[in-house]
């Protein structure tokens, strides 16, 4: 199997369904018909191949497995492809949540639907090649190049500010990643190779480092996205048609965290000790504070954003807490919140799509007219409040347990999260689903129907599975969590994998 | 597997019943659901037979649930003598409750769904009781907690019952907040949360230190008080109690069983469970003895002065929690279980037998508007007199035995605190006496109240709803007598290694040779409260507005509940929202955004007018082309330097 270019093949089966769809010629309807089938069985048969990767993978090494490696530009910068325990897992979400969204598209979306579908494959290319990108260059043309598509479907399908949110969406992301740009030179200067397996063991200069670590923090906070740099979030989201929004909020904030564990962590570890409590102050300020904010939305995109942000600050307390349950909870709580976000914008645009708005207030008493929507939001909800039974809880908790071994407060602070995303949550839940049904307008609103069941019924059969049963996720990353744990405390220590307890 | 099917058997029913339901259609899906209950109870019979009095534990793993490195934790039932006594009681008084629903709920428009409401909770809870481990129990304790949100505001229509709900849930997660940091605490002093382990090494850390929150203190302490955090709020104990009376919203039977019988004794049982790490940890033990004795006494008084049938059945139960609490905090473990079980039969009993008035009354739960009912309902009447003297602890009622061994031992605890709660828990037990017997007074008896329309329908209910209402009182008449040489009698064994007390610590073998006046004057107090009660609502019906009137500000302090809520709202509730909405508008837009993109495409925008004067277009271009220029300029000074 190791022969075949299986990861390629995932990266690119998207556009080359893409360029099918460009082919496609006639009339509008038959285009739009057209699109929207390749786009499925394209996005599918992506899932499928991807399964295999799953299947042939061995979690049994730290290595980087299924690598290709091909002379690209020269001089140390090479096309070169692999997955670990942590990339692979990232990869699976991505393939799993594009076929949902084309699926939950198929109706939204009815204008320029050939165009649409090309965006969102393209955007499924760049995100999988991201995450399984092992050279820094081929990385950020990914990481860049996928923030083109999605500019564009939020440009193009979006709401009414549609231009002000993608514009603060595309400069926030593009001011960091200019940042990540000159921390990429300067690497390449210094190790003469844009090779990641070699920069992580190429071991820069303490003074060198603390520059690059923040212009790769720039880059990664601002995508994550951490306090203070996530106002572009909200708007994006609120803009944002739908699927955008599952994306968006599934997979490209992942890549933020996932660039942490790639870059900063194994390839930075001093100046990453050093930044950590930084990173800890930021986390549990976004928390307290955008879950605070989120309790005063009246819009529910807005309130899903800025409990996104607030979940996301899990993932960075998590991840940098070097322990295993940390850096493992941090990568279940991005799993989960990937499940859990898209499956609650998702809800949104149900009714979105019914009712053209998302004020809060002009819902209420949905429970009449949609009992299996309530119990579908009922079940995403408490996910979203981690309840243990869910995979919200796994993520959470083993964050905590694993913060709580390197600092209590915060810890205690981070703890708090968990009594406001209730509040916030269940008082979401609470003003759109129960209640009398009242306003007018609602009076004929229709349930899911088949196409919109098939949509949650994946997610929602994975959120209590793995909340049940997370092993086949931890087993994975576990050798390779191990692994990023051991180089980085060998980096500290000088070897002595010395327990950092009780500070 | 029989084992398992215990547990199980309430889930199958619950996914049932609300996958099928609409499918199934009422009846069917109430018979499944009942059924699979049904099964539970009749197993844990066997089961308590087995483990309780053969004392034969049984482990068994079903899977893994998380291993992360050390954090190993495993889906584990857990059956020991603690466990079985739960077991028995929660899948005996569900059961009956499961079957008292059939009638109660016979005309609601969604009776599947409330049946797997109650399913589920019921397999939370045995979850909850028979896990080996704190995560899996913490996994119970939400799931209950998730079914008690569920069912308070099943009727989903009113206002009411979705603000209790909400309430609910969130002050239960303020409890859990301080779980959840204990069992983070439990792993990183004993690298484990199976309970086996960590209360095998317990006396070996006790008397350490850990750092907590940048101090340092005693280890044991610090995992006790934060464990019981959570147990003060799944048990409704002063503090955070105020969620337990707005429980009420939910259906009657629900308030049986969930607010009286089972959820809410999950504190008592939790703690009990972790008996060995309690013990030793003394200050925490006073601690809790101080909460559950002034508990006891702040929720009796309250129960005084309210109107609502139910609430004062509430404050009822938050009172007799803070009796076992305090019967924990002396270290009477074992009279703390017993306590919980007597009262899961008689509150239960109580709760019913008020939903059978209610249910009777066309859906009044106002005391004002009942009374002269005695003789149309009389089987109601008498086991509401049973439920009450149970309560009350008369002699040979189940309460007389569980209430009076707590307060003899808070007595032979001979401590400060063991006084004070034994001072508090006998004016609480008088108090509990009269305004059990105001209750039966004012609901059947004096001047009819009600609507002639309404008063020409009250009638006992049907038989679904009476026969578990006869099992029942036959646990409040009896269960005291039988179980009291087991449970708490000198020299018993039969709790075995389940429950933990130092040699020292053994106040319930010392409760055993207090002086006769300790014994006594619990139901020479309960005597006496019926007296007054008698005098006050029977004999001189005009002596309690006269006290209200003369007392107004403390009538007017009792009924607002000590105003805990208006000082929640006051210190929680509007400052989060007004913080949270000044960190939205103010820190977001102002701020971050102000100074941030907005800012600074503002200053373009400025800057543009002002120096060029180019062609007007969106300032963003202009952005965007110098963020290109960076790039460029980058990208040569690289090729510049390194080529």
């Amino acid at each position: 199997m190791i022969d075949f270019p299986l990861l390629s093949l995932v990266t690119f089966l998207p556009t080359v369904g893409a360029a099918f769809i460009l082919l496609i010629r006639g009339e509008e309807a038959v285009v739009a018909r057209n699109a929207r089938w390749v786009a499925m069985w394209t996005t599918t048969m992506t899932f499928c191949a991807s399964l295999a990767i799953w299947f042939w993978f061995n979690p049994s090494t730290a290595e980087f497995q299924f690598v290709e490696k091909k002379a690209w530009i020269g001089g140390g910068i090479d096309y070169h492809m692999g997955v670990d325990g942590i990339s692979l897992l990232f990869v699976l979400l991505t393939t799993l949540l594009t076929p949902l969204c084309v699926l939950a598209s198929w109706e939204a979306i009815s204008t320029r639907v050939k165009e649409y579908m090309i965006a969102f494959l393209i955007m499924e290319t760049m995100m999988i090649g991201v995450f399984c990108a092992l050279d820094v260059v081929v990385f950020y043309l990914f990481f860049e190049g996928g923030l083109i598509p999605m500019f564009l479907i939020i440009g193009g399908w979006g709401g009414e500010r549609r231009i002000y949110a993608t514009f603060k969406f595309f400069l926030y992301t593009l001011l960091g990643s200019v940042l990540m740009l000159l921390a990429v030179l300067a690497m390449y200067l210094k190790a003469g190779t844009t090779d990641i397996p070699t920069l992580m063991n190429t071991g820069f200069d303490v003074s060198w480092q603390r520059w690059l670590w923040l212009a790769f923090f720039a880059a990664f906070a601002v995508k994550i996205p951490m306090w203070p740099v996530h106002t572009w979030l909200p708007d994006a989201h609120v803009e944002a048609p739908t699927a955008g929004s599952v994306i968006l909020a599934g997979v490209l904030l992942k890549i933020g965290g996932y660039g942490f564990l790639r870059f900063s962590i194994p390839m930075l570890p001093e100046a990453t000790e050093f930044f950590t409590p930084l990173v800890y102050a930021l986390s549990v300020v976004a928390i307290v504070y955008t879950s605070l904010v989120a309790l005063m939305q009246e819009d529910m995109k807005k309130l899903i954003a800025y409990s996104s942000v607030a979940h996301m600050g899990f993932v960075t307390i998590g991840i940098f807490t070097f322990t295993t349950q940390g850096i493992e909870g941090g990568i279940m709580v991005m799993l989960s919140h990937g499940l859990v976000s898209a499956a609650l914008f998702l809800i949104v645009g149900v009714v979105y799509d019914r009712m053209h708005t998302r004020e809060i207030a002009r819902y209420g008493g949905l429970v009449h007219r949609m009992p299996v929507y309530a119990a579908v939001f009922m079940v995403v909800a408490l996910a979203n409040v981690g309840l243990p039974g869910t995979s919200g809880f796994v993520g959470e908790f083993l964050v905590l347990v694993g913060i709580f071994r390197v600092d209590t407060w915060v810890a205690f602070l981070a703890t708090t999260g968990i009594v406001l995303s209730v509040a916030y949550t269940l008082w979401l839940y609470r003003r759109v689903i129960y209640g009398k049904l009242e306003k007018a307008e609602l009076k004929e609103i229709s349930d899911l129907d088949w196409r919109e069941i098939a949509v949650f019924a994946p997610l929602i059969v994975l959120v209590l599975f793995f909340g049940v049963y997370p092993q086949p996720l931890l087993d994975v990353m576990h050798v390779s969590v191990a692994n990023l744990i051991e180089s980085h405390d060998m980096a500290m220590n000088g070897g002595g994998g010395v327990a950092r307890l009780g500070r | 597997m029989l084992h398992v099917a215990l547990v199980f058997a309430p889930l199958l029913g619950a996914v049932f019943a609300g996958l099928f339901g609409r499918v199934l259609g009422d009846g069917a899906s109430r018979l499944i659901a009942c059924g699979f209950m049904t099964v539970s109870a009749l197993i844990s019979i066997v089961v308590f037979h087995q483990v309780a009095i053969e004392h034969e534990t049984v482990v068994i793993e079903l899977m893994t649930w998380m291993d992360s490195e050390a954090f190993e934790v495993a889906w584990t039932l857990r059956f020991d003598e603690l466990t079985a006594v739960m077991t028995l009681v929660v899948s005996v008084v569900s059961c009956l409750i499961h079957w008292y629903s059939i009638g109660y709920m016979a005309h609601d428009p969604h009776v599947p769904r409330f049946f797997a409401y109650l399913s589920l909770f019921t397999f939370a809870m045995l979850m909850l009781v028979t896990a080996d481990n704190f995560v899996q129990m913490f996994f119970g304790w939400e799931g209950v907690g998730l079914c008690s949100y569920l069912l308070i505001g099943f009727w989903f229509d009113r206002p009411s019952a979705n603000a209790a709900a909400i309430k609910a849930f969130v002050v239960n997660r303020v409890g859990d907040f301080g779980f959840a940091l204990g069992i983070m605490a439990i792993f990183l002093v004993f690298e484990s949360v199976d309970f086996a382990t960590v209360f095998a090494a317990a006396p070996e850390v006790a008397g350490s230190s850990m750092v907590f929150l940048g101090r340092e203190f005693d280890t044991l302490t610090v995992i006790t008080l934060l464990l019981f955090v959570g147990a003060m709020g799944k048990s409704a104990q002063l503090g955070l109690h105020t969620w337990l009376p707005d429980a009420m919203e939910g259906p009657t039977p629900v308030s049986a069983l969930i607010h009286a019988a089972t959820m809410v004794t999950a504190g008592v049982f939790m703690v009990a469970r972790c008996s060995p790490l309690f013990e030793y940890a003394p200050d925490t033990l006073m601690v809790i003895t101080v909460v559950g004795a002034s508990t006891a006494f702040f929720a009796a008084t309250v129960g005084l002065v309210q109107n609502d049938i139910k609430r004062v059945i509430a404050y009822s139960t938050c009172s007799q929690l803070g009796y076992m609490f305090f019967a924990i905090g002396v270290s009477a473990y074992s009279a703390a279980i017993f306590h919980l079980m007597t009262h899961a039969f008689f509150k239960a009993l109580l709760f019913l037998g008020a939903g059978s008035v209610i249910h009777a009354m066309a859906d009044e739960q106002d005391m004002r508007r009942m009374g002269g009912i005695y003789t149309l309902m009389p089987l109601t009447y008498a086991i509401m007199w049973i439920g009450s003297l149970a309560l009350a602890g008369i002699p040979f009622f189940a309460g007389f035995y569980s209430k009076d061994i707590i307060l003899e031992a808070a007595y032979a605890d001979g401590t400060g605190f063991g006084d004070y709660a034994f001072g508090l828990g006998i004016v609480a037990a008088f108090l509990t006496a009269f305004y059990s017997w105001r209750l039966l007074f004012m609901t059947f008896h004096g001047r009819v109240r009600a609507e002639p329309s309404v008063m020409a329908r009250v009638h006992d209910a049907p038989k679904i709803m009476m026969i578990p209402l006869v099992l029942l009182s036959l646990g409040a008449l009896f269960a005291g007598f039988v179980a009291y040489g087991a449970m708490v009698g000198e020299g018993s064994g039969f709790w075995g290694g389940s429950l933990f007390v130092l040699p020292e610590n053994d106040t319930v073998a010392a409760a055993h040779h207090v002086p006769f006046w300790v014994k006594a004057s619990p139901t020479v107090l309960a005597v006496a409260g019926i007296g007054v009660a008698w005098w006050f609502y029977i004999a001189r019906p005009g002596i309690p507005p006269a006290i209200a009137t003369m007392h107004r500000p403390i009538y007017v302090f009792l009924s607002r509940k000590w105003y805990f809520d208006e000082l929640y709202d006051l210190a929680f509730v509007r400052p989060a929202k007004r913080i949270g909405h000044a960190l939205w508008r103010g820190g977001d837009g102002r701020v971050i955004d102000g100074f941030g993109p907005d800012g600074v495409s503002a200053a373009v925008v400025r800057l543009a007018h002002r120096a060029a004067r180019l062609q007007t277009g969106y300032v963003y271009h202009y952005a965007f082309a110098m963020l290109v220029g960076v790039v460029g300029f980058v990208s040569w000074f690289f090729y510049a330097i390194g080529g």
